[in-house]
């Protein structure tokens, strides 16, 4: 009973914040400046919606972040299975040392680079452009590592070499003994990517033009950025901001937790 | 149907019989040998073209930026050597934002993966409904940083926050937490911990899950208690675990931006607050980099970052193996 009591706990502390960012985004502005917070949802949420789409272009925001993450998702799904469908299950000269350049990379702190990057970022003429967040995450060292893990455990050796005595060639391989075998990991790894796409911060911060190709996360700071602190137009962006990775979130719950309890197994 | 296709077969056997056996089989030992070389190279190109453009090229560069003065819009303005290290290292700015850094650090990761250990043994127990409170625990993970920094923001205001309003309950006094440096620390790391708790619970649960169950029987036969048992089998059974989480977090701490940057809401431009109490070294070279376009001087920090984001992952790694023998 005391272990339920604890955990309990645990999932209201996770979900207070949520629940609290909700409250505040269904409450007139004047609300939170009283002797006691509300802690019940009011009836303002329309309201404080149509205020952040007045106040930045929230729809062209989710449509950029859309484009930006289903496209990195994409991306990253086909060519990390495939590269690590190549290191896992084909024999080629330099496989080990190259599979630890990949691995030492996924430690490397990306904000390293990112003075030459938004220089290579404007020599291809990409500043304030979409591409200049897509490209460079078009894969990911992690996605390769994890890849090649899912390869591993789910391709069997057997199946592979049986398919290349039949004279199948490695693309054929890849395509029909394969990718059956990875889908489960291949959609684990859309998720996590998808949803570290959509909230990242940092490189759209600075590379993107907040006038025409801001993202959701780039839109929300700029909710917050005035003087004048509106707390429930800045919270019920973030509110909206939130939504569509809740509501995957929910939706694939399962899966998640299980991929990343698979994560550490292997790791 | 498969007496028509048995028919057809013997009408294609003539046609390949003209170009003779030898030659289809030594140009398909050709295309074979082909494929088995090429193939595996095309496979993996993709990561390696875009990793040396937009990763292994960045990086190497930064290297290069930092021992010039760099204009961010201007461009190169002449070598200067170590002159950038220099500077930053006489830069008290610069210790300011280090302190801040690690202080957030220890602050946040110390007290979340002692939790995400608790949690993890909480949900290593027989559950009713276990995904559902596994899933619970991951929550903060989904949502983005900013969402995290606006509505944290809120909860530390000073005027009507709630925590203020908790602590006013108890008859504390309010606190003003973006003003000093220790509160606002306490404030930041409080965003850092709901945000990766439970993600990192998830993947202890993933190792205890692995601990061999006889090792808990044969702890229980010497009289352990579940609290021995717990520090002596369990934290050493998932040590390969503890010093990832260990060094992930370490690395991911050290670079921290869009909490503190977003808790800095009434627009002091990435400072970190009226007096640097809260500025990371990583808002420190973006404030460099990108609001004064010393792309060199911010050259220099990311790679003093690099340097101090690995000797602490080596440190951490030591530590976490220590913690082990003495257990």
């Amino acid at each position: 009973m005391l272990v339920y009591a604890l955990l309990v706990g645990v999932v209201a502390a996770s979900a207070f914040p949520l629940y609290w960012s909700f409250v505040v985004s269904s409450s007139d502005s004047s609300a939170i400046g009283e002797a006691s917070p509300p802690l019940i949802p009011g009836g303002y949420l329309l309201d404080n919606v149509r205020r952040v789409f007045d106040t930045v272009d929230f729809w062209l925001a989710l449509q950029n972040s859309l484009i930006v993450s289903g496209t990195v998702t994409l991306s990253n799904v086909v060519l990390s299975s495939l590269a690590g469908f190549a290191f896992a299950r084909l024999r080629f000269p330099g496989r080990n040392s190259l599979f630890l350049v990949v691995i030492g990379t996924v430690m490397v702190p990306a904000q390293l680079g990112v003075i030459p990057l938004y220089m290579v970022v404007g020599e291809l003429g990409w500043y304030g452009r979409l591409e200049a967040v897509i490209v460079p995450g078009l894969i990911n060292a992690f996605a390769v590592f994890w890849m090649r893990q899912a390869c591993e455990e789910a391709v069997p050796t057997e199946l592979v070499d049986a398919a290349r005595v039949d004279g199948c060639s490695l693309w054929a391989v890849f395509w029909h003994v394969a990718v059956p075998a990875i889908r489960p990991q291949a959609a684990v790894l859309g998720m996590v990517t998808f949803m570290a796409a959509w909230n990242d911060f940092f490189w759209p911060l600075i590379v993107l033009d907040p006038n025409e190709s801001l993202t959701v996360q780039v839109a929300l700071s700029r909710l917050a950025s005035g003087y004048f602190l509106d707390y429930s137009l800045m919270l019920t962006g973030a509110t909206l901001g939130v939504l569509p990775v809740i509501i995957v979130f929910i939706v694939l719950a399962r899966q998640i937790v299980n991929g990343i309890t698979r994560v550490s197994v292997n790791g | 149907m498969s007496p028509l296709r048995v028919s057809t077969a013997p009408s294609r056997q003539p046609a390949r019989a003209d170009r003779g056996p030898a030659d289809g089989a030594r140009r398909r030992w050709v295309l074979t040998r082909l494929d088995n070389r090429v193939t595996p190279f095309l496979f993996i190109a993709p990561f390696f073209v875009l990793f040396t453009v937009f990763g292994v090229f960045p990086l190497l560069y930064t290297a290069w930026v930092s021992l010039h003065d760099w204009q961010l819009i201007d461009g190169d303005q002449g070598f200067v050597g170590l002159a950038n290290y220099a500077k930053l290292f006489a830069d008290p700015d610069f210790y300011n934002a280090l302190f801040n850094t690690m202080s957030i650090f220890l602050l946040s990761t110390v007290p979340q993966l002692l939790a995400a250990l608790g949690i993890a043994a909480l949900l290593d127990r027989p559950l009713r409904a276990g995904t559902v409170w596994r899933a619970g625990v991951l929550l903060p993970n989904v949502v983005s940083v900013v969402a995290v920094a606006l509505v944290f923001g809120q909860l530390f205001a000073r005027d009507f926050g709630v925590v203020n309003w908790v602590l006013g309950l108890v008859g504390v006094d309010p606190v003003d937490w973006g003003a000093q440096r220790l509160p606002s620390h306490v404030a930041i790391a409080t965003m850092v911990i709901w945000r990766w708790t439970g993600y990192n619970s998830l993947l202890y649960l993933a190792a205890m899950r692995n601990v061999p169950r006889e090792l808990y029987e044969a702890a229980a036969l010497d009289g352990a208690s579940r609290w021995r048992s717990f520090w002596s089998v369990t934290v050493p059974g998932i040590r390969p675990t503890i010093i990832f989480t260990v060094v992930v977090s370490t690395i991911g701490g050290l670079q921290l931006f869009a909490e503190p940057q977003l808790f800095d809401a009434s627009g002091t431009a990435g400072v970190g607050g009226s007096d640097r109490q809260f500025q990371t070294v990583t808002m420190y070279l973006y404030e460099k980099g990108f609001g004064l376009f010393d792309a060199g001087y911010a050259a220099a920090i990311a790679w003093v970052l690099f340097v101090v984001c690995v000797l602490s992952a080596l440190v951490n790694f030591w530590l976490a193996r220590r913690i082990r023998a003495g257990g």
